[in-house]
């Protein structure tokens, strides 16, 4: 049977996606299309992708039996531990594979994105394993609130660049990233961290994300006899670690997919980062999907308490899932992913980055039956936004 | 045959083209400045559709959409000035913004009103040559418009031969790999890239972009191409002096 969640040749899923990129960029995005799979499958990247994940990030990451939560929704609700990843967060699993991607492409500048500082601290560090130039672009917004990232990447040696205009946040980074890598176009090497942007990105990251769902698939074996679980639940901000928890499972129709996305103060309270709900049909970063904007197309500015859900857009394969019915899109307030994090903090021991905390607050608007089981992704820990949740706190 | 193919034809060389933001400084000036333009000489206009989002563009033209933006600027009042200005300039317009904006509003509706304000010819960098075969070709040559493509440093002698055929009217050479703003000399780098591109002896004419900022740049690359577009120093001339001395920007450009 023909895969139906897989792209084209040209990197559309349905309507979405494609290549929607200046002529300057062409030879860039062409030099990745006709390069990266080969690359990837090939086994000399294999074996060192697959080493640097088990020894340097630690994989595989454990799927573990939430007893507070199964207790609570009276089902079984495991929690794949992406937040104990090397440097956090799921985005380490897409950089170690571009940075060995560009190696063997012989970039030696590399350019990244931020929002949350989880994708910058990633880039960071596998720059510094590889030894390759990095600099960051961030929005000043983002600077400002998730400090500690600031420092962890400079710590690594990365140079971090404010992105001052437009809202100052992950999109205009992503638009200074772009603007650099015009400026850049041979040397440099733009490692995007979401399922976004031009075609082959989302697919390439989708590809080294899922590394997630197929650990998931034989863990939840050899625990329950089964790998498919009922739900597989995971925030969405441009959609990477939902992708790759999604991955495997894509296919497979029986398994229900829920992608959460920021609701910020209310979806209808213009201020939120709802994409599905509040998009419609656009380009944004070279991409063909469903993002945010006025009656004549300008780029409306998102807001999250989350910097990493703080995007306009989601990638193509989501803007898929939702328009196919294939993936459920549900959202979570501010408020109701800080209760989130406080709650599993308290009944597991495990503080959730208030990007995951909105997929923990999803459980409580889901329809969810005896015995159900559900594996959330957690994608991140919470150390960059203790700040945030100390303020909340004491209010 | 197009207004602008006409003017490209008949002049060849050291065509000068201008391009300003509609909308800025003033949400009203883009009549007067499409004006000023074109009774001092210019030969062909670039009236840039202001983006919240404009990924080819540096820090001037980024400035000049925002503030066009927060001015009030939209499509609906873009087309509704260039109606006015309709019939008053011999100068053919030429339309420079990106694809999300003609998507939103509508693609058929787009070039309707294209149509209504005679514009034949538009830039939009986001949209890719194969986008534009598989989707706009068609439709693009149903309202009589044509859109112009670009090339770099980069782009491959293959690829612009293909360009060249795609073309209708005039390639965009940009000067360098960068994105818009306004910068010093024109270097030997330069000067060997245009000069390959010449050596190709391509049917579309071949204007420069990108960089080009004053007489000196100008005149270097006109020395190479069929003609030049000032942007950004143009757009920093109305940022810092307003609307009221545009004849002297341009007379500082072509004598
Ligand atoms: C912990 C964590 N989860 C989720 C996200 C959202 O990104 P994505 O939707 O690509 O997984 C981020 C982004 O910074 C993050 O840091």
């Amino acid at each position: 049977m023909e895969p139906k969640f897989q792209p084209t040749k040209e990197g559309y899923y349905g309507q979405f996606g494609g290549a929607f990129i200046p002529e300057l960029l062409f030879p860039n995005i062409k030099e990745l299309e006709d390069n990266y799979l080969e690359i990837i499958y090939s086994d000399a990247f294999q074996k060192e992708y697959k080493y640097l994940l088990d020894q340097y990030v630690g994989r595989p990451t454990p799927l573990y039996l939430s007893k507070g939560l199964s207790k609570k929704h009276n089902a079984s609700v495991y929690l794949k531990r992406e937040d104990l990843c090397h440097t956090g967060a799921h985005k380490v699993n897409n950089t170690i594979g571009q940075i060995l991607l560009a190696k063997h492409l012989g970039k030696k500048r590399i350019i990244a994105e931020t929002g949350a500082g989880q994708h910058g601290v990633a880039t960071a560090t596998v720059c510094a394993l590889m030894d390759l130039e990095c600099i960051v672009f961030m929005g000043e917004v983002d600077i400002e609130r998730q400090a500690p990232n600031v420092a962890r990447m400079k710590m690594l040696g990365a140079s971090v660049v404010p992105a001052k205009s437009g809202s100052k946040t992950l999109k205009d980074a992503t638009n200074e990233a772009i603007r650099d890598w015009i400026g850049n176009p041979e040397e440099t090497y733009y490692l995007i961290g979401s399922v976004v942007g031009p075609h082959p990105y989302p697919d390439m990251v989708a590809r080294l994300q899922a590394v997630i769902s197929e650990e998931i698939k034989e863990q939840l074996l050899a625990q329950t006899g089964n790998e498919n679980p009922d739900t597989v639940v995971a925030c969405v901000g441009g959609g990477s670690n939902a992708a790759g928890a999604f991955y495997h499972y894509l296919e497979n129709e029986d398994v229900e997919l829920v992608a959460v996305e920021a609701a910020g103060l209310g979806v209808n309270s213009g201020e939120s980062a709802a994409t599905s709900q509040l998009g419609e049909v656009g380009v944004i970063h070279g991409s063909k999907t469903i993002l945010m904007q006025d009656e004549f197309g300008q780029i409306v500015e998102p807001y999250s308490i989350s910097a990493g859900l703080d995007y306009p857009g989601v990638g193509p394969l989501h803007a898929y899932l939702y328009e196919s019915k294939r993936a459920t899109f549900l959202n979570a307030t501010d408020q109701e992913a800080l209760d989130a994090a406080y709650e599993l903090s308290r009944v597991e021991g495990i503080i959730p980055a208030l990007e995951t905390a909105h997929a923990l607050a999803a459980l409580d608007k889901m329809d969810i039956k005896e015995g159900q089981v559900i594996v959330v992704n957690l994608s991140g820990r919470g150390d960059k936004d203790l700040q945030t949740y100390i303020d909340n706190l004491k209010a | 045959m197009s207004l602008l193919n006409t003017v490209l034809n008949t002049k060849q060389d050291k065509l000068c083209s201008v391009f300003f933001s509609a909308g800025f400084p003033g949400l009203n000036d883009t009549k007067k400045i499409i004006q000023d333009l074109d009774a001092n000489g210019v030969d062909f206009i670039e009236v840039g559709l202001p983006y919240s989002d404009p990924m080819a563009d540096g820090e001037t033209i980024q400035y000049s959409s925002a503030v066009a933006l927060k001015n009030g600027i939209n499509l609906d009042i873009i087309f509704e000035q260039l109606k006015e200005v309709k019939g008053t300039v011999k100068a053919p317009l030429v339309l420079m913004g990106y694809l999300n904006q003609v998507l939103k509003y509508g693609e058929i509706k787009f070039c309707e009103l294209c149509q209504e304000c005679g514009i034949e010819t538009v830039i939009l960098p986001d949209l890719p040559m194969i986008e534009y075969e598989n989707h706009y070709k068609a439709l693009f040559a149903k309202y009589g418009i044509s859109n112009v493509f670009l090339i770099t440093p980069q782009t491959s002698k293959e690829r612009i031969l293909k360009i060249d055929e795609m073309s209708d009217s005039f390639i965009y050479v940009v000067a360098s790999s960068s994105i818009t703003g306004a910068k010093g000399e024109i270097s030997q780098g330069q000067v060997d890239y245009f000069n390959r591109i010449k050596a190709m002896n391509l049917k579309s004419k071949l204007i420069v972009g990108f960089g080009i900022s004053n007489k000196s740049t100008f005149d270097t690359a006109c020395e190479y191409m069929n003609g030049a577009i000032i942007g950004s120093a143009f757009v920093n001339h109305l940022k810092n002096e307003g609307v009221d001395t545009i004849d002297q920007f341009v007379k500082g450009i072509i004598d």
